[in-house]
């Protein structure tokens, strides 16, 4: 859409209205949400935040090349033997080693491939289960955030529109599903539901979906009830729109955002919870390619730390990284969101 | 007020039914064979004697019979005893713990009571000290060095900053170990000349004037403190420090430096209490936090509280014990999340006056 200017000189009239040019981004998102969208990108933190998870994502996207797997199922963690003590870092691959990695031999001029990081109990390799873990934390992630946005959104939205009984009703399930402590709460659905699924992913994962949505219907309800009063909404009322295209033409675009952008940076603790739920053992198999699983390792190793620290510091620290780049730009958003920031940048 | 808190007691029997039906939705999941575990202390291995259990104990009755019967347990017709009912406190029996999961609760209970209480001073009143500090020197450098460690503090997983812990002041220095208490000890607290009035360890060990008792209990609770306090810190200094920060714009505030206050009594006196409100609930929300969400502190540092036990529960699938940790806790929670906000509306002036 272009703007309408009078015909002639218009070097007044621009100077008084001020007709700056809009671009492209700020008129599809409009105002509100663009200037979250430049709050983000502007804040240092969160720069550095959105770096870290550029990272990880390459480590995701590259993990076959910088780690080939061994077998078929690229994420059972490759094991040289079957020894309990772990093997320090830099030890050599003796038993059916994987396929060397193409950076290996011209950084180290050898075809010698290492445990980079050591192995971990039952000589599973942790460089590798730390490579092929951020592909299961960006799984997993997605997967729970995708699934309780949605559903939160829903639950929510429906709250909101017919408000009264039922939104009465909603917000009391919502506080009962909020009374367990959510990591407890999860520990026990994924407990009860693991007999029916089998060691894997899914327990874990729908534990965490079952007990994570209500943050995000309470906020798009928020949102949503306090869009609902905008005049614009009255106006499409007045001229007789039809309510379920009130709701997902004018009212759901203006309200999501907020909802959307918190949801997509909860990737973090989502896999922060996943991998507290699997260092507790439930969930995967024992093998399995997940950051909580490498570090449970070190659970029977508690009086060798000293020796053996290099089972936890490494995946711990490739944990905490990724946690900290979601919550960096987090952190950031908190700040843009803050009603009381609003109109500065 | 009287009707806001008319309305929050009117909210506790609904969570109280709302948590009992899901965590009896989460026990459906079990087929009726292993639901038998409410009831009986071993379940028989042949088909006959199975059979018999679920009849008895009506297991194969709609669910809206069973979850009645779950409440208020059911009358053995050979003995005239009440069998379960997690009404009367019979939450069924523990495969893991080899009793009955409330005797579990009971065991364990006091050991986590003990580190709560041990850990709610350090973590309450530094992180208010934290976030006070940084939203008097806003922007300057205690400031950014407390956002930057919030955000390294959120971002530590508990067990990652447990382990750490433990490599650093056990594996490598060993000052505190993991676990209860040392082995001499535990045998002098085992031993019948030692009285147990509260059950709760560090106390029970200054009644009996172990001085060296109490030592040793609190040793080994400070890596646990250590690591609950972290990570509440940060949330703690967060939120003070913005509603402090609230609080300082205030035109009250300028008030009290226009007439020449010292620059202490206008943050303590005039501007900290009124930004305390908020504090409150987080304070009373940590604190029920604590005791609920231990489980993996608890865990790391091998420390034989109900958080530790429902996590080996947990992992060795033994679901009715979970269920029964998960129906202790939520009760609890319930109920001290009322007090918390009962007290919120009684400190607040903007409710308490309304």
């Amino acid at each position: 859409m272009t703007a309408h200017i009078p015909a002639g000189d218009n070097t007044l009239l621009a100077d008084a209205v001020s007709m700056r040019k809009i671009a492209w981004l700020e008129r599809t998102l409009g105002p509100e949400n663009y200037r979250i969208v430049q709050g983000l990108s502007k804040t240092p933190a969160s720069i550095a935040g959105f770096i870290l998870i550029a990272l990880f994502v390459l480590v995701a996207v590259f993990a076959p090349l910088i780690a080939p797997p061994a077998t078929n199922d690229p994420y059972k963690i490759p094991r040289d033997g079957f020894k309990a003590q772990p093997q320090p870092m830099g030890s050599e691959w003796r038993v059916r080693p994987p396929p060397l990695p193409f950076w290996w031999k011209p950084i180290m001029k050898t075809d010698q491939w290492v445990h980079i990081f050591g192995t971990a109990q039952g000589q599973y390799d942790v460089f590798y289960g730390i490579i092929w873990g951020t592909r299961t934390a960006f799984k997993t992630g997605l997967v729970v955030v995708i699934a309780t946005f949605l559903i939160g959104v829903v639950i929510g939205s429906i709250s909101a529109y017919y408000g009264g009984l039922v939104d009465n009703i909603i917000m009391r399930i919502v506080d009962i599903f909020l009374t367990l402590p959510f990591i407890l709460a999860a520990l026990i659905l994924a407990a009860v539901i693991t007999p029916r699924f089998g060691r894997s992913l899914m327990p874990a994962i729908l534990a965490l979906i079952t007990f994570g949505w209500m943050t995000y219907a309470r906020v798009i309800r928020g949102d949503i009830l306090s869009t609902k009063e905008r005049d614009y909404v009255m106006a499409a009322r007045v001229i007789g729109v039809k309510d379920s295209r009130i709701l997902f033409r004018h009212i759901l675009p203006n309200a999501i955002f907020p909802t959307l952008v918190l949801a997509s940076l909860a990737i973090g603790d989502v896999v922060l919870s996943f991998a507290a739920l699997s260092f507790l053992g439930i969930g995967t198999d024992i093998g399995y390619a997940d950051w909580g699983q490498v570090l449970s390792f070190a659970r029977n190793w508690i009086i060798s730390l000293d020796e053996y620290w290099y089972i936890i510091v490494w995946p711990g620290l490739t944990l905490v990284l990724f946690v900290m780049g979601w919550n960096l730009v987090g952190d950031a958003l908190r700040d843009v969101l803050d009603p009381r920031m609003r109109g500065k940048t | 007020m009287t009707t806001y808190i008319i309305r929050r007691l009117l909210l506790v029997p609904v969570l109280l039914v709302g948590v009992t039906v899901l965590i009896f939705g989460m026990l459906q999941f079990l087929s009726p064979v292993e639901r038998s575990a409410l009831y009986v202390r071993d379940i028989p291995k042949n088909d006959k004697a199975i059979d018999g259990i679920i009849k008895k104990y009506g297991l194969d009755k709609p669910v809206y019979v069973q979850y009645w019967r779950w409440l208020v347990g059911t009358t053995d017709q050979l003995t005239g005893e009440r069998v379960g009912g997690i009404l009367f406190g019979d939450f069924g029996y523990s495969r893991v713990g080899s009793q009955p999961v409330a005797d579990l609760i009971r065991a364990r209970f006091p050991n986590t009571l003990d580190l709560t209480i041990w850990a709610v001073a350090p973590v309450i009143l530094v992180g208010i000290w934290l976030g006070v500090q940084a939203a008097v020197h806003h922007n300057g450098f205690i400031d950014q060095a407390a956002r930057v460690f919030s955000i390294v503090g959120t971002s530590f997983p508990t067990f990652v900053f447990g382990l750490l812990m433990l490599l650093l002041f056990y594996a490598i220095v060993q000052w505190f170990p993991p676990g209860r208490l040392s082995q001499w000890a535990n045998a002098v607290v085992t031993s019948d000349s030692f009285r147990s009035y509260t059950n709760l360890l560090t106390f029970d060990a200054l009644l009996n004037g172990r001085i060296d008792i109490f030592w040793d209990a609190l040793k080994h609770m400070i890596l646990p403190i250590l690591t609950l306090s972290y990570l509440s810190w940060a949330t703690f200094l967060r939120v003070t420090r913005s509603s402090m920060l609230e609080v300082l714009r205030q035109e009250y505030v300028t008030t009290a430096r226009a007439k020449g206050l010292p620059e202490r009594d206008v943050i303590f006196k005039h501007a900290q209490p009124n930004a305390m409100i908020s504090v409150v609930t987080l304070a009373g929300f940590t604190v029920v936090g604590l005791m609920g969400g231990v489980v993996i502190t608890e865990t790391v540092f091998d420390f034989p509280g109900i958080g530790k036990a429902a996590a080996e529960a947990a992992a060795a699938l033994d679901v009715v014990t979970v269920l029964g940790f998960a129906l202790f806790n939520g009760v609890i929670l319930i109920v001290a999340n009322l007090v918390v906000d009962v007290i919120y509306a009684v400190i607040d002036p903007r409710v308490r006056l309304s």
